[in-house]
């Protein structure tokens, strides 16, 4: 297999495969949970506009201040991490391009004629600056995962291979961003998008399915926490 | 013509020293050669005895030819590649038939073991018939002639990737000259077709110091192939500040932006053409407004469509997704239906 051939399997049938795995995945887990039965709360609700509970969704996504002091370092890390994360996947060019593709050549309209706006985009340097920022705050997490007795202890394989999948499509991104290790560009390129793939497959089956349950969650929890009348 | 080096062979045709080592320094540099090391090229190749080449033209177009010899004006690259004793080229030589056949075996015989080979187009593999010289085989026809070759160029992409020929559905199982030759150095020298100075220069190299150059992996000299047209375009600065054509014909192509959204395949295309360029040095595609569409890379025909920028998807059709969200669904509601069996029983247990 030659490097050409390599980057034509990862753009192609890999590609296709995982995203297979990863809409079917994604699909299995949403409608399962969406069908399961609702028990019946025969009590007595203490309030009744429960859509002001959907508040929790904001509240849990700030550290509460009696916690602080313990939680400040994942709030800050995790915030960090995430938000270059989502920068670099969301605003460099070529995903900003292949973002738009999958919108012309999987669902069959074209992006910018639909929403009216064309996907806003960020320069590659200040893209891969917060790409640096965000896989040097994934380092940091894992460090205190390892040092932290209690996480430790209730941390379990999923954990380390969501971390490992997280993390290898940003340090891949960046080797193929800087032609690094002297390997040819479409290696690089050809090995970014086989661990974007690899990520993709894992998703739906570990702890990376957070990212779309997460305000769902919240949501359901406290429109309950309202309708109990709990304190938010 | 009587001159047996390539020195004597220049200067029966007018070529003046300043010529001759202005065009040994450019292509020094082309090589990434050292400046001191001009005076001994020139020394070799004024010296080097002109090497007897036959040229085998197999599945192709004759572009690589006609880059060759056709790009523009007589050149010093020109004479070069004329100061070669071209024995057998069926495209350029006068004799057909019978007589051409005949000169390509004496030249054989003659320099049996020492001869250049120079194969341009594919080999068809699925049938005989598909191509045939004089009722001989290209398949056979490129055995015979590599046992006794030195060394071989694979000239162009179709020789050196299968090319054109080669791109789906393959109707002719064409190959590369590798695939079938395994005991013979190959020099790949891809393009659809190669620089005209690329080819020389490759020429030159193994008239100067009689040995092939130093090769990639995909059997390409490092020299020309070594960096990708990204990394030496002249539009690189525009892809680093985010500022790219989005049309042919948009503020940005006029400004002469980066083409990488147009489907650019510079990031991922090794060659020459934008230190080399064509034309005598005017211009090269992207300099022209188009971006590289690969050509000097294996299987660039079928690489996912000359104008879809490289970091998108090639989904082909939407089946496998379609399915997928069927599969998910199915899935999702058995595992719900079964949860709420679960359920019940429990709830009856209770």
């Amino acid at each position: 297999m030659t490097s050409t051939t390599l980057l034509e399997f990862a753009r192609g049938p890999a590609l296709t495969w995982a995203t297979g795995v990863f809409v079917a995945g994604v699909l299995w887990r949403l409608v399962g949970v969406a069908l399961l039965r609702t028990k019946k709360d025969l009590s007595e609700p203490r309030n009744t506009a429960t859509w002001k509970g959907l508040r929790l969704i904001a509240l849990r996504s700030w550290p509460r201040r009696e916690f602080l002091e313990g939680t400040a370092f994942g709030e800050i890390m995790g915030y960090t991490f995430h938000l270059g994360f989502l920068a670099a996947l969301l605003f460099l060019v070529p995903h900003v391009l292949f973002f738009e593709n999958v919108f012309e050549g999987l669902l069959g309209f074209d992006f910018s004629d639909v929403f009216g706006f064309t996907w806003p985009t960020l320069p590659t340097g200040v893209v891969t600056f917060l790409g640096a920022v965000s896989l040097a705050a994934l380092v940091a997490v894992l460090i205190h995962r390892l040092t932290s007795p209690v996480k430790r202890l209730i941390s379990n394989f999923d954990d380390y291979l969501s971390w490992l999948l997280t993390a290898a499509p940003l340090a891949t991104g960046m080797l193929a961003y800087a032609h690094a290790g002297g390997a040819p560009y479409e290696v690089l390129l050809a090995v970014h998008i086989l661990s974007v793939e690899a990520l993709m497959i894992w998703f739906p089956f570990g702890k990376l399915m957070h990212a779309v349950t997460i305000f769902a969650a919240r949501g359901s929890q406290g429109m309950l926490f309202e309708r109990k009348g709990a304190s938010l | 013509m009587n001159a047996t080096t390539v020195g004597e062979y220049l200067r029966a045709r007018g070529v003046s020293r300043r010529e001759f080592l202005i065009f040994c320094t450019t292509a020094a540099s082309a090589m990434a050669l050292p400046a001191a090391l001009v005076p001994r090229i020139a020394e070799a190749l004024e010296k080097a005895r002109r090497p007897s080449v036959i040229w085998l033209p197999f599945q192709e177009c004759t572009g690589c030819t006609e880059s060759i010899t056709r790009a523009h004006g007589a050149t010093i690259e020109g004479m070069i590649f004329d100061a070669i004793s071209l024995d057998y080229q069926h495209t350029l030589q006068a004799a057909a038939g019978t007589a051409a056949e005949h000169a390509r075996e004496q030249a054989m015989k003659d320099n049996w073991g020492q001869y250049l080979l120079i194969v341009d187009g594919s080999i068809p593999t699925a049938n005989a018939g598909y191509g045939t010289i004089a009722g001989v085989s290209n398949l056979d026809m490129l055995r015979e002639a590599a046992k006794g070759a030195a060394a071989i160029v694979a000239l162009g992409s179709c020789a050196a990737f299968g090319g054109i020929p080669m791109a789906r559905p393959d109707p002719t199982g064409a190959v590369p000259v590798s695939d079938v030759i395994k005991d013979k150095p190959i020099i790949n020298v891809p393009g659809c077709p190669p620089i005209p100075v690329v080819i020389t220069g490759v020429l030159m190299q193994y008239l100067t110091f009689g040995r092939i150059p130093e090769l990639d992996a995909l059997g390409r000299p490092k020299a020309f192939y070594g960096q990708t047209l990204h990394d030496r375009c002249y539009r690189r600065p525009f892809y680093e500040r985010g500022e790219f054509a989005e049309t042919f014909d948009d503020e940005g192509a006029r400004k002469g932006w980066c083409l990488y959204k147009l489907g650019c395949k510079g990031p991922t295309t090794y060659n020459a053409c934008a230190t080399a360029k064509w034309n005598g040095g005017v211009s090269f595609p992207i300099e022209s407004g188009h971006g590289c569409i690969g050509c000097s890379e294996p299987r660039f025909w079928d690489a996912g469509g000359f104008y879809r920028p490289l970091s998108t998807g090639n989904w082909g059709t939407a089946t496998t997704v379609g399915t997928a969200v069927g599969v998910g669904v199915a899935l999702g509601a058995a595992a719900a239906l079964a949860a709420r069996r679960r359920q019940k029983d429990m709830e009856k247990k209770a």
